[in-house]
């Protein structure tokens, strides 16, 4: 079997354009990378992806045809892992459903479709982490500041769950890993992207001149209240740990040190 | 907001902290206009995790922790002598406010010491929740604890505001709770329970006729019992939950290893150490109650009274019941395959799910998540060689589940075997 690679921009619309490609060329890949990555050692041929909105939108139209709505947002939602190794994975699960004359999503015992599955879950397990451990710190002018370093891309899974609970007040949350943020005025959600060599970007920790009147005492009573709900006889940080792994502590109020 | 805030915050705190409930689940709920806050259902959210492990989902403490009471297992006992302190409205209100915004919590769980009578005590509960809720438009969780003895019209009162509300039996039989509480008893804590069971299914009544009719006590109610402080068997604790699931309104009860807080009372016995253990696999055994389909009787009986801390109680029945295996993953219905130790809920759909498309193998089994070093004892699927516990027998099998692991060795290492090990 010769080695084709295909390269495209790692987008999902790009992903979709590639299955259309393989299709319309009739030859199919054994790996899908993007141009930045450096290309094995033996290959065939390589074939550039150029993405286009109409082959992508003919591709989904195909899916939607076969697969249910969840396991549509499946797919989509497990693109926001980011995961080089799902590439693959994704392709062929695309690849397969079209092939098959009835949708496959259910069938876990196939590797493809247990693996989107699989990272799908991850990412939702990693959304309700956002809505876990953002931590706000009210700053002087009254907007809220929140920040953190999630594993996958899911503020956008996320956002709108901010937006109807904290519906009449303004914040910030900054994802520091991929530079980007959203910012809510009390009425939309615009995207932000912040010099990140502020200190707060930096620590994650408001300075006091930047803080609201109030916002240091609460912090404190947060503090106090954290220390003082653990019952000592039953110390067990293995499972606090398990439960809330130390990457995130960073910006955790009642974690990072003063 | 002061100092003096802090010191009663964590006085307070210190005091509720053995009440175990910590659930911020069953209602679904969006903001409305105006309102701060939502509820978001499913498995709820927790914000934090204690040094103990324990999740903080809501700002769990107590009005006051003065109280007129003298239970032998309780922290907050009347002949006591530790800091007392009360809340204002007020900085309670606040306090659950300023950390919602914060997103440090999910609502507020508000208990209380009783003061004078159990209805001035609820009927200043009742208030704290109805500010909250009409004039700070709190739309985030509240779970109420109902006061024992309560009169009927303060609990209803408290169930239009409250999204679960709870009372504790703590002690699962009467004489021993008569023993160690002797101003409760099991009348005081069934009343307002059945007072919130009959409302919330008035309301849903209602709701069929009208659908803006409001919601009463949305999330069910909850309630606790202490493992460890009597010497009740787990067969009478398990009884009691199950004919307590058997309710329409009850939805969790949690078991609270009993921590020795009163060391002089004679009347409690002396634990080195909390039953963790026991706790453990009363809280596994409460799962497959609730969503392995198993009944009681199945689980604890009168030939084994207690549940066995060496093995989860899955196990412990799959052992003494080998004639319903080994199950055949490929045939066997989901109800069957649930039972199969290693096997959860969610490998179980996924083989129900797959094995439609084709054979499903010990490779794909593994792949799925199940735990094979247990499992494969119990099931066959085809191909699978290894013995069962048919060739086994049970005996054999338990042998060599419970026995340790073995420790990994570093075989560069001299080793200098010492007669102990």
């Amino acid at each position: 079997m010769p080695m084709i690679i295909f390269q495209y921009d790692r987008t999902f619309d790009g992903m979709l354009t590639a299955v259309f490609d393989a299709y319309a060329r009739r030859s199919f890949p054994q790996l899908i990378q993007s141009p930045n990555e450096p290309l094995p050692l033996f290959y065939d041929e390589v074939h550039e992806v150029i993405t286009d909105e109409e082959k992508a939108g003919r591709v989904w139209k195909a899916l939607e045809k076969k697969l249910s709505k969840e396991a549509l947002s499946c797919l989509t939602v497990s693109y926001l892992s980011e995961l080089p190794e799902l590439d693959m994975h994704l392709f062929r699960y695309i690849c397969k459903n079209i092939n098959s004359a009835v949708g496959l999503e259910r069938n876990f015992a196939d590797e493809d479709i247990l693996f989107v599955t699989d990272t799908f879950r991850k990412v939702r397990y990693e959304r309700l982490r956002m809505m876990q451990f953002i931590r706000f710190q009210k700053a002087a002018d009254g907007t809220y500041f929140g920040i953190m370093e999630p594993q996958y891309n899911v503020l956008p899974l996320a956002i709108a769950h901010f937006k109807d609970r904290f519906a009449d007040q303004p914040f910030v949350i900054y994802d520091k890993k991929r530079h980007y943020g959203y910012y809510y005025d009390r009425k939309e959600i615009t995207q932000v992207t912040f010099d990140e060599s502020l200190p707060h970007f930096v620590t994650g920790k408001l300075d006091e001149q930047l803080m609201a009147e109030d916002e240091k005492l609460f912090q404190d009573l947060w503090r106090t209240y954290f220390k003082a709900i653990c019952i000592k006889e039953r110390i067990n940080p293995k499972k606090q740990r398990k439960d809330m792994p130390v990457r995130y502590w960073k910006y955790l109020t009642e974690k990072n040190k003063l | 907001m002061t100092e003096e805030t802090l010191k009663k915050l964590q006085i307070l705190t210190e005091s509720a902290k053995y009440d175990v409930s910590c659930s911020s689940s069953g209602t679904v709920r969006s903001n409305r206009k105006g309102g701060v806050g939502n509820t978001v259902g499913g498995i709820g959210i927790c914000h934090s995790f204690a040094d103990d492990g324990r999740c903080i989902s809501l700002l769990k403490t107590m009005l006051t922790n003065s109280c007129m009471y003298d239970c032998a297992y309780c922290i907050n006992r009347r002949s006591n002598d530790i800091p007392r302190a009360t809340f204002s409205v007020r900085e309670l209100v606040e306090l659950t406010m300023e950390f919602y915004r914060r997103n440090y919590i999910e609502g507020l769980f508000l208990s209380s010491g009783v003061v004078r009578n159990p209805d001035y005590t609820m009927e200043r509960l009742v208030r704290i929740v109805k500010d909250l809720r009409t004039i700070h438009r709190f739309n985030g969780y509240i779970h109420l604890k109902s006061i024992p003895g309560a009169s009927r019209e303060l609990v209803n009162e408290a169930g239009k505001y409250a999204d679960r509300m709870s009372v504790n039996i703590e002690i699962p039989n009467e004489c021993s709770l008569k023993l160690l509480a002797p101003e409760k008893d099991f009348k005081s804590v069934y009343e307002p329970m059945s007072y919130i069971q009959q409302q919330v299914l008035e309301s849903k009544e209602e709701r069929k006729r009208f659908r803006h009719a409001p919601r009463f006590v949305p999330a069910g109610q909850s309630t606790q019992m202490i493992v460890g402080a009597t010497p009740d068997h787990d067969r009478d604790i398990l009884r009691l939950s199950s004919a307590l699931y058997a309710r329409p309104t009850m939805r969790r009860v949690y078991y609270s290893g009993y921590i020795h807080v009163n060391t002089y009372d004679k009347r409690l016995p002396i634990l080195k150490q909390p039953p963790l253990v026991r706790e453990n696999r009363l809280y596994q055994a409460d799962w497959l109650l609730r969503f392995y389909q198993f009944k009681v009787d199945e689980i604890v009986d009168d030939m084994n009274p207690d549940l066995n801390l060496e093995i989860d109680p899955k196990l412990a029945w799959a052992l003494r019941h080998p004639e319903m295996f080994p199950v055949d993953i490929n045939k066997a219905p989901y109800e069957l395959i649930l039972r199969v130790p290693g096997i959860g809920v969610k490998s179980a759909t996924l083989i129900v799910n797959s094995r439609r498309f084709g054979r499903v193998t010990g490779y794909h089994l593994k792949k799925m998540g199940v735990v094979m070093k247990k499992a494969k004892f119990f099931i066959t699927c085809g191909e699978l060689v290894s013995p069962t516990i048919q060739e086994l027998h049970p005996e054999n099998v338990r042998r060599i589940l419970v026995a340790p692991s073995k420790k990994k060795r570093d075989e560069q290492q001299l080793l200098l075997p010492f007669s102990n090990e």
